[in-house]
């Protein structure tokens, strides 16, 4: 769940998107970019070397993801996106 | 043996491309770019914006000049132009001039655009030719390593000023203000929302627009100023301010105190191009 510092008087009504994280292992370079600005906080460095000799990041919590796209906005490398997962209607 | 095939190209098949697939010549990437280099970043933000103006992407093209930021118009999939040294925009220039239906983006770094081609680019401003110029500004000449550029700021070390540069920088929107561009602003790689906001504002601009986009160069610049790549996008969090609007006078560079970004001129003045069918092309 967010954590809020006052909860919003609409927060019941507004419904959270949840997205999922794409990478593209082998274009990474492993600037790190990604994973410090997350505001969700759920990327990681991961134990694996690409192609180039890079760690790129990994998905620590899929369902953590909101769906802002700032770490595909962010990187400089085309490597990262995420696509919206679809919700049922008024789920 | 078939089956387990299959289960691995299935979820192969299902995976989306890249929102900017469609845009990027994918056989060329990885590109050039540093670890951490914010041209990768800018040039994705320009690619976004030309994507949301909704203009007509087969009429439009892409120019740079040399250096590093020269390069994003080999990656880019529209038509493009990688000019010589310091003349993208006067490659621009012939290129709208010949087709003024043709929206033209130039993509280039503060040496290529102010110090080599800084005359070309006071003209282009000075007739408001209708040209949308992005200069990617790493406060160096990164390509070719690290030396001191127009742009340096007091006192930082580089290549060739070991003890630290001595020389006033650039204030580059004052530049572009006093030449008499019609839009200009100023955002950093961390500010990309705002960022591509503003490069579709000035796409949609009849007009010279100018964005400068301030971007780390870890690798020559951030070295010798013992600025990682986290450290120089924390230095973008914690001592920029937005201010609109502000005076252009007071846009120097300057990390030790604030440094101004935003949108600071959006104005109307009449091109070059439509001054000259006034003029010359009486019917």
């Amino acid at each position: 769940m967010m954590e809020y510092w006052r909860t919003p008087f609409d927060a019941q009504t507004i419904q959270v998107s949840q997205g999922i994280v794409h990478i593209i292992e082998d274009r990474c370079k492993g600037c790190g970019y990604c994973i410090e600005f997350c505001p969700k906080h759920i990327l990681a460095f991961s134990p694996r070397f690409n192609k180039k000799g890079y760690h790129p990041p990994e998905v620590l919590q899929p369902d953590g993801c909101v769906n802002c796209h700032y770490c595909e906005i962010i990187c400089p490398e085309f490597a990262i996106y995420s696509v919206e997962v679809p919700t049922a209607p008024g789920g | 043996m078939s089956q387990a095939i299959a289960r691995k190209e299935a979820p192969l098949q299902q995976v989306p491309d890249h929102p900017l697939e469609d845009l990027i010549r994918s056989d060329r990437i990885p590109h050039i770019w540093c670890p951490g280099c914010g041209i990768g970043t800018a040039f994705a933000a320009t690619l976004a914006a030309m994507k949301a103006s909704g203009q007509d992407l087969s009429s439009t093209c892409m120019v740079s000049g040399i250096g590093c930021s020269g390069r994003a118009a080999g990656y880019v999939k529209l038509d493009s132009f990688h000019t010589t040294h310091g003349r993208a925009i006067p490659f621009a220039t012939g290129l709208k001039l010949g087709n003024p239906r043709l929206n033209v983006v130039v993509f280039s770094g503060d040496g290529d655009l102010f110090a080599i081609g800084g005359n070309h680019f006071i003209h282009a401003a000075r007739r408001n030719i209708p040209l949308t110029v992005i200069c990617l500004n790493n406060l160096n000449y990164g390509m070719t390593g690290g030396q001191v550029a127009a742009t340096t700021p007091y006192l930082a070390r580089t290549t060739t000023t070991p003890a630290g540069n001595t020389e006033a920088p650039f204030n580059l929107p004052l530049l572009a203000w006093a030449a008499g561009a019609s839009f200009v602003a100023r955002w950093t790689i961390l500010h990309i929302r705002e960022l591509t906001d503003c490069i579709q504002k000035a796409m949609l601009k009849n007009g010279f627009a100018f964005i400068e986009v301030l971007g780390p160069c870890p690798i020559n610049y951030g070295r010798r100023n013992k600025e990682k790549p986290l450290q120089t996008l924390k230095l973008y969090q914690e001592q920029t301010i937005i201010r609109n609007q502000a005076d252009p006078s007071d846009l120097e560079i300057d990390f030790s105190k604030k440094v101004v970004l935003g949108e600071f001129v959006d104005k109307e003045r009449s091109t070059c191009i439509e001054n000259y069918d006034k003029t010359c092309r009486l019917l």
